[in-house]
């Protein structure tokens, strides 16, 4: 039977992690001060994932960082952050305000993600994400998530560093990404958060260069969606912990995609460009509407029937 | 969005001995307050306001870093990258306006200063600078009400910072607007001197900013984006802040005295 109108149940539990919505905030974006992660959590996101934090402040890349582009947005911020002992008080401003966060780490060795991953859950966060395949910052991300032995390395040190749930996120930069997931898995993942930024670059024809001062970036947005949803199908066929999709998330149906292909929640980033805080309360409202009219009563029971 | 486009300089204009105007056509509107983000090639991209609008657009650029200084050696024809604009806009309320600006911060306020008389409202400007030569856009501004100037050297006018002009100028004339830009310290004095007057106040913001989207969080105050919720904020918004005048962002999100 079909419920009533307004009676389909948006909520979901990720490893433990109770969600009032599937939606959360995608780190990188409006997740480097408590202020903004409590304003986001207050205009409707079910959870808010912090800027990826490391052991030290970092000031990032030099300007250009970001090109806007048709179906997305390309980036190359590289990681500025103010270090996990100036974070802690971010934390806890959005902990005060009642917000679901989940910080988001990385660093140059196992040491290092376990030692800020640590501190991050000292700090009182539901969840580490770990931010294994950042596509741009020199000597930090990429090679990580290139090696299935890394991606093993640096989840079991979070591991036994933390007792709140830790959920690898995945580069869709290599040639199987599911192998991946796996090794994630036999290190004691408790969920996977795919995909990160596809490698790219914009050329300047009028100045003969590349825009980012990088010259690489990461892609975002609309146009790498059917990437996304492609990597959370193959993912959800070789593991068993939750999966978290990303990348391109603009619309309750968008969400739906990466639900239907796997994803217990989804993350919204390059959405806020164009649709501003609003976007969570239009994806969630979407989400509703279109699972009742296809016959669900909750978000979980839609999670992987693309599988059939 | 605001995509990236590349355009020729029309004309390069020497305002002082480190500042200058830059002319370009650009495929996209504008309006006083707003800013886009100027990329300098093999430079650095920075927001810069709006001096001029209209089809023929203007930034008007105090070189004080490497990126701005490597700006002043551009010749008409070299090209530059500008997207936007970005941001909120002065609103044109009041009858009777004073629009305070210390140095460079006249670039952000000349637009609406121009648009306030052209809508019939009395403006009065109190410009400051550290000497004569590096006072910004007075003529233009003459051409929209009285203008009353302050350097610190003495050198024209008032001799002192522009807050204490303005503060003169409060306890003389009736107002029922304040705007202001310029140095965030001297915009806070000029807020506290409207505020305690009971006056509306708009005060134009300006912070490191990486994106000017509303995605990057460098340019936060408080909980609100200078990117995207101003960089025009009411005296009210301000009231609360605990950053307005104190605190801001550096380049790594650290939280820093202004």
């Amino acid at each position: 039977m079909r419920p009533p109108s307004g009676m389909v149940d948006l909520g979901t539990e990720v490893a433990g992690v109770r969600l009032r919505n599937p939606t959360m905030l995608a780190s990188g974006f409006l997740d480097e001060t408590g202020g903004s992660l409590l304003r986001v959590y207050r205009a409707g996101a079910g959870a808010v994932v912090t800027k990826s934090i490391g052991p030290e402040p970092r000031e990032g890349y030099p300007n250009p960082t970001i090109v806007e582009l048709d179906a997305g947005l390309l980036n190359a911020v590289g990681l500025p952050n103010p270090g996990i002992a100036e974070f802690e008080r971010e934390v806890r401003v959005a902990l005060n305000g009642k917000a679901v966060v989940i910080g988001s780490v990385y660093g140059k060795d196992a040491a290092e993600y376990a030692s800020v991953a640590a501190k991050m859950a000292q700090s009182g966060v539901a969840a580490i994400e770990l931010n294994l395949s950042c596509p741009h910052a020199k000597g930090l991300g990429t090679e990580i998530a290139q090696s299935e032995e890394a991606v093993r390395e640096f989840t079991k040190a979070v591991k036994d560093a933390v007792d709140v749930p830790v959920f690898p996120k995945l580069s869709p930069n290599v040639s199987d990404i599911a192998s991946f997931a796996v090794a994630a898995e036999r290190a004691g993942a408790d969920g996977i958060v795919a995909i990160n930024t596809v490698k790219a670059m914009a050329i300047a024809p009028d100045l003969k260069m590349p825009i980012l001062a990088n010259r690489y970036g990461g892609l975002s947005g609309p146009a790498i969606r059917p990437i996304g949803v492609r990597a959370v199908y193959d993912i959800y066929e070789k593991v068993g912990i939750p999966v978290i999709g990303v990348g391109g998330v603009d619309s309750g149906r968008a969400a739906l995609e990466y639900i239907m292909a796997g994803a217990r929640a989804v993350q919204v980033g390059t959405a806020l460009v164009s649709q501003g805080l609003s976007a969570f309360e239009r994806i969630t409202k979407e989400m509703a509407s279109v699972l009742e009219e296809v016959g669900f009563k909750s978000v979980e029971e839609a999670v992987g029937v693309a599988h059939g | 969005m605001g995509k990236i486009q590349i355009v020729p300089l029309l004309e390069v204009v020497r305002e002082s001995h480190h500042t200058n105007t830059y002319r370009f056509r650009a495929d996209f509107g504008g309006a006083p307050g707003q800013f886009v983000m100027v990329w300098i090639p093999r430079q650095d991209e920075l927001p810069m306001a709006l001096s001029y609008l209209g089809p023929v657009k203007g930034i008007t650029v105090h070189a004080y870093g490497d990126a701005t200084k490597a700006l002043m050696d551009f010749q008409p024809g070299d090209r530059i990258g500008v997207r936007g604009p970005y941001g909120n806009t002065f609103r044109l309320e009041g009858e009777k306006v004073l629009a305070v600006a210390g140095g460079t911060g006249m670039a952000s306020i000349i637009a609406a200063i121009e648009a306030f008389a052209q809508q019939g409202a009395a403006v009065a400007t109190a410009v400051g600078a550290r000497t004569a030569a590096e006072l910004l856009f007075v003529d233009r501004a003459s051409a929209s009400g009285e203008v009353h100037v302050a350097t610190d050297d003495g050198s024209r006018g008032f001799s002192g910072f522009v807050p204490a002009l303005a503060e003169k100028l409060l306890d003389k004339h009736t107002f029922d607007q304040v705007i202001t830009c310029g140095p965030e310290r001297m915009m806070k004095m000029v807020y506290d001197s409207a505020a305690k007057r009971g006056l509306k106040t708009q005060v134009s913001l300006e912070r490191y900013m990486k994106c000017g989207i509303g995605i990057c969080d460098a340019c936060v105050l408080d909980d609100r984006l200078v990117c995207v919720d101003g960089p025009v904020f009411s005296g009210e918004q301000l009231a609360a802040s605990e950053d307005f005048g104190a605190w801001r962002r550096d380049k790594s999100g650290r939280r820093v005295p202004i």
